[in-house]
């Protein structure tokens, strides 16, 4: 088993399908009444979240705490990280207090591979500023393998902000090595350069998101910050939302299989439509459960053994 | 103190003796009353000289200052260094060059000549007191706001026309700042996979290709700091075809790293201008024996341990140069005497005008301004072994040849088997 | 625990339609402590206790034409030795639709050893529910029990050494039938 979970780059097929087949096991065990197991009792998590993102700590937390972990929750506001304690100093207090794992949430690109240099425990990486979000990528894998069976050569639309997406990016390297084959769609200037070459060359892009959905198994739609229009990258709201926006009638084109996903927070009426969120298609709200179980099978498989 | 080094080869030649006396190379080969050096094997070459090199004071001292700065650069074989102007306060007025010049010459280890700022405060707005800093103690001749681009077009025309009044020259930090905001490494295939904002290229090609249409329209001299792309080559190659009095500088980073060094996020490679791809420092080897680029410039830039033990958007840019650049030249070009002496010595020193530095060797009555190199010898750079105060050095670890083994700074020593004689 | 190196000598204990006897009278003793096998569910421990509950199950229904609801229970999460290893990836563990609240459960393993998985398996049932009682079933007890736990139904007695050990193959898991002694003196 690896030791650090910093990108989707660190799991090959095996063991990225490893970590799906548990969650699948965990998954079902989290269903019953009792949902504490004992695997990791006497291990301590340290949950180190220099953001704010209450729904993946709360995820974290709870995956550790069913699998009877220590939780010890380290957040950036009220601590002495605000007070300019520099992450170094952090690792190593963190170190002091026998932190088997850190989940680290932080908005800077690659401070889990720093951290990682630090600590003696693993490291996971929960969102790195716009680098990766790995176990997003992973609960995505998850609930596409459950939703339609499989991912080997299934067809992947991403579409939005994937210049700024650590969602896609993570998307991108996990999906190609599990087989699906996935294309970036969104306005030029929000795909970034030589992505095919930086990611995997099986990768495509597409300018043309009508063009896209049809032939598409699973469309997952990026939050996309109207602070973008600001710099540049489109004209208004409106017009990314005509050209790149998810409404019924462009719904109509997916083939009847077909599922919407969303990382979440959604701008609804920007990016997705609210009866395109709620619709059946849409996974989001079983994308939220399944990051638990994924979660769980991640500090197991990082933490159960020697 | 007289020196005899014995049996020297000057630039590669056959072994000979040389008579450092007075401060100047003696035609005297007597060398009666001199100290005795054997130096058989060993590779004279004029002092080297950086026209780009930050010493940190006032303000940093943490990180270095002009006298470890000064003993870095001398370890380096080096006999003179520009001192770069983003200091605290900023080196933009006389008052602070003459500082700066004063703390060089009471270190005595090589001469510091001060760089000034071009606006006031680094903050592009307003132009410094050039010709105040010119006619002071320090005799200012290149201004810079190096760290920062002189962003605005007219306020650069001025400026370069301005310093025709005393020969001074405009040295260019060439990064178009709109389009690098928030840049943290070279914009391309990598920076897209670690999710860093990226530096693009043609924010440098851009302004130089600017520049040289101002310097040329002006008539001025115009100095390009540390190129680091192949456009940037191209502008300047078509530049200097057209006769614009343009001269540039280009680092041992960007002779040697690529952005590949990125992957593992540690800071120690973040730079400014950026490492870029393997092409680019392809075209920039090529372009420094071409003689488009004509200097090497060290870029050298102490930073104290917290400033790089850290994210990498956090830390700030820049490493350490003065006493690696030669060893790395020499891995890059080989034993090329004639195209290191002029590239690191003989081209610097007549672009920041320093009489004195870079003379021929061969010649009598020529200041002794030189160093003894050790071309055979092989060294591991350990951080904590270098002279800077500060132990940002990209190379920890790596084998590099070539080893200074003396410098003399006006006939006396300042390096001595291989270590500072103060 | 001391494992046999790959090259020592082993020996057949059971094999084929041996084996296929001693499933045949565990099937039997059940009917017959539990008169007829009523509300009883077969839980096979991973990975060869599965296809032994599966078998037991079939026996009965052939002998008695009674229908004894099989699942699996992993007891991976519940092991006290999970960090003297590598990591172990989960087995399946799947309840019958009746669950087994109020039922009697009997657990179906293919060696009992230290008795250790036993008292996982039990930790790992109770999280699952409360059955009115809880019996064992193995193919081969092999003794050096390190935990007061006893079998119910005991297909074969094989007296061991420590330094030996025991490996049973199943023709679902294994492509053959056959318990096999490993090591030790022959």
């Amino acid at each position: 088993m690896i030791k650090h979970l910093r990108s989707a780059a660190d799991l090959d097929a095996a063991t990225a399908t490893l970590i799906l087949d548990t969650a699948a096991e965990m998954a079902a065990l989290s269903g019953r009444e009792v949902k504490k197991l004992p695997a990791l009792r006497g291990r301590t998590v340290v949950n180190l979240f220099y953001e704010d993102s209450t729904r993946t700590r709360i995820s974290f937390e709870a995956a550790a705490k069913r699998l009877s972990a220590d939780v010890i929750n380290f957040s950036a506001k009220g601590s002495s990280v605000s007070k300019g304690e520099s992450l170094k100093d952090t690792a190593l207090t963190l170190q002091a207090m026998g932190a088997d794992a850190v989940v680290i949430r932080h908005s800077a690109s690659g401070a889990p591979h720093r951290l990682a240099n630090w600590v003696d425990g693993s490291v996971v990486n929960a969102g790195d500023g716009t680098h990766e979000h790995p176990t997003q990528a992973l609960l995505d894998a998850y609930t596409m393998r459950s939703r339609l069976g499989r991912l080997d050569g299934l067809k992947v639309a991403i579409v939005g902000d994937v210049l700024h997406s650590r969602v896609a990016r993570s998307n991108v390297l996990l999906l190609t090595t599990l087989g699906a084959q996935v294309t970036l769609v969104g306005p030029p200037t929000l795909i970034p350069l030589d992505v095919a070459a930086a990611l995997s060359e099986k990768t495509q892009v597409s300018y043309d998101l009508d063009a896209v959905l049809p032939d598409s198994d699973v469309v997952m739609m990026l939050r996309v910050q109207t602070e973008r229009m600001q710099d540049s990258y489109f004209p208004s709201a409106r017009e990314y939302s005509r050209r790149y926006g998810l409404d019924m009638l462009r719904m109509r084109k997916l083939p009847e299989h077909a599922i919407v996903m969303h990382p979440g927070p959604m701008n609804r009426g920007m990016e997705i439509a609210p009866e395109v969120a709620d619709s059946p298609r849409s996974t989001i709200v079983e994308q939220v459960a399944n990051g638990v179980s994924v979660r769980m099978a991640v500090l197991y498989l990082l933490l159960g053994g020697k | 103190m007289a020196y005899l080094l014995k049996g020297v080869s000057i630039l590669g030649a056959e072994p000979t003796d040389l008579f450092i006396k007075d401060g100047v190379i003696s035609s005297d080969k007597a060398g009666k009353d001199a100290e005795v050096i054997d130096a058989s094997g060993l590779v004279a070459l004029p002092g080297l000289v950086d026209v780009h090199t930050h010493l940190r004071e006032p303000g940093r001292e943490d990180a270095e200052t002009v006298e470890t700065g000064s003993r870095a650069a001398a370890l380096g074989g080096y006999t003179a260094v520009c001192a770069m102007a983003n200091t605290s306060p900023v080196a933009d007025t006389a008052g602070v060059v003459e500082q700066v010049w004063r703390l060089g010459r009471e270190a005595g280890l090589v001469d510091v000549q001060p760089i000034g700022a071009v606006t006031v405060g680094l903050a592009g707005k307003q132009m410094a007191e050039l010709g105040a800093m010119a006619t002071s103690a320090a005799n200012v001749r290149i201004f810079s706001d190096d760290g920062f681009c002189v962003a605005d077009p007219k306020l650069m025309r001025r400026a370069l026309e301005y310093v025709k009044a005393f020969d001074g020259v405009i040295a260019q930090h060439a990064e178009e700042p709109r389009l690098t905001e928030g840049a943290q490494m070279h914009e391309g295939e990598v920076s897209t996979r670690l999710g860093l904002t990226g530096w693009p290229a043609v924010a440098e090609e851009a302004i130089i290709a600017r520049d040289v249409l101002l310097a040329e329209h002006v008539g001025s001299r115009l100095h390009v700091c540390h190129v680091s792309t192949a456009g940037s080559v191209e502008v300047l190659r078509q530049a200097k075809a057209r006769g614009v009095r343009v001269t540039a500088e280009v680092t041992p980073h960007h002779l040697l790293l690529t952005d590949e060094l990125a992957a593992g996020y540690d800071p120690v490679f973040k730079v400014n201008p950026p490492l870029r791809t393997r092409s680019d420092v392809e075209a920039l080897r090529q372009a420094l024996l071409d003689g488009i680029i004509d200097v090497v410039a060290t870029d050298h830039a102490p930073h104290a341990v917290q400033d790089k033990e850290c994210e990498w958007a956090y830390a700030r840019p820049g490493m350490l140069g003065l006493e690696t650049a030669l060893p790395i030249v020499l891995s890059v070009f080989g034993e090329q005497w004639d195209l290191i002496a002029d590239r690191m010595s003989i081209a610097p020193a007549r672009i920041a005008g320093l009489a004195g530095h870079g003379g021929d060797l061969t010649k009598a009555g020529t200041p002794a301004n030189l160093t003894l190199v050790d071309p055979k010898a092989r060294w591991v750079v350990d951080p904590g072994g270098l002279a800077s105060r500060s132990r940002n050095t990209p190379y920890a670890g790596l084998t590099l040849p070539g080893r200074i083994v003396a410098t003399f700074l006006r006939g006396e020593a300042t390096v001595l088997d291989g270590k500072a004689v103060k | 625990m001391a494992q046999p190196r790959a090259d020592a000598p082993s020996k057949i204990i059971l094999a084929g339609s041996d084996l296929h006897r001693v499933v045949d009278r565990i099937a039997h003793q059940i009917l017959e402590k539990t008169s007829g096998a009523t509300g009883t569910v077969l839980l096979g421990i991973p990975t060869r206790g599965v296809p032994l509950a599966h078998r037991l199950a079939a026996r009965i229904h052939a002998f008695e034409g009674v229908e004894v609801p099989v699942g699996s229970l992993d007891i991976t999460l519940y092991r006290d030795d999970l960090r003297l290893k590598a990591t172990r990836a989960l087995g399946k563990t799947e309840l019958p639709p009746g669950g087994v609240d109020g039922l009697r459960v009997i657990l179906v393993d293919d060696v009992l050893f230290s008795g250790r998985s036993v008292r996982a398996a039990l930790d790992a049932l109770q999280e699952l529910g409360r059955p009115s009682s809880v019996q064992l079933a193995v193919l081969v007890d092999r003794g050096h029990r390190q935990l007061p736990i006893r079998a119910d139904y005991v297909g074969k007695n094989i007296p061991t050494a420590l330094s030996e050990s025991v490996k049973v193959a199943l023709t679902e898991v294994d492509g053959a039938d056959e318990v096999k002694l490993i090591g030790g003196l022959t």
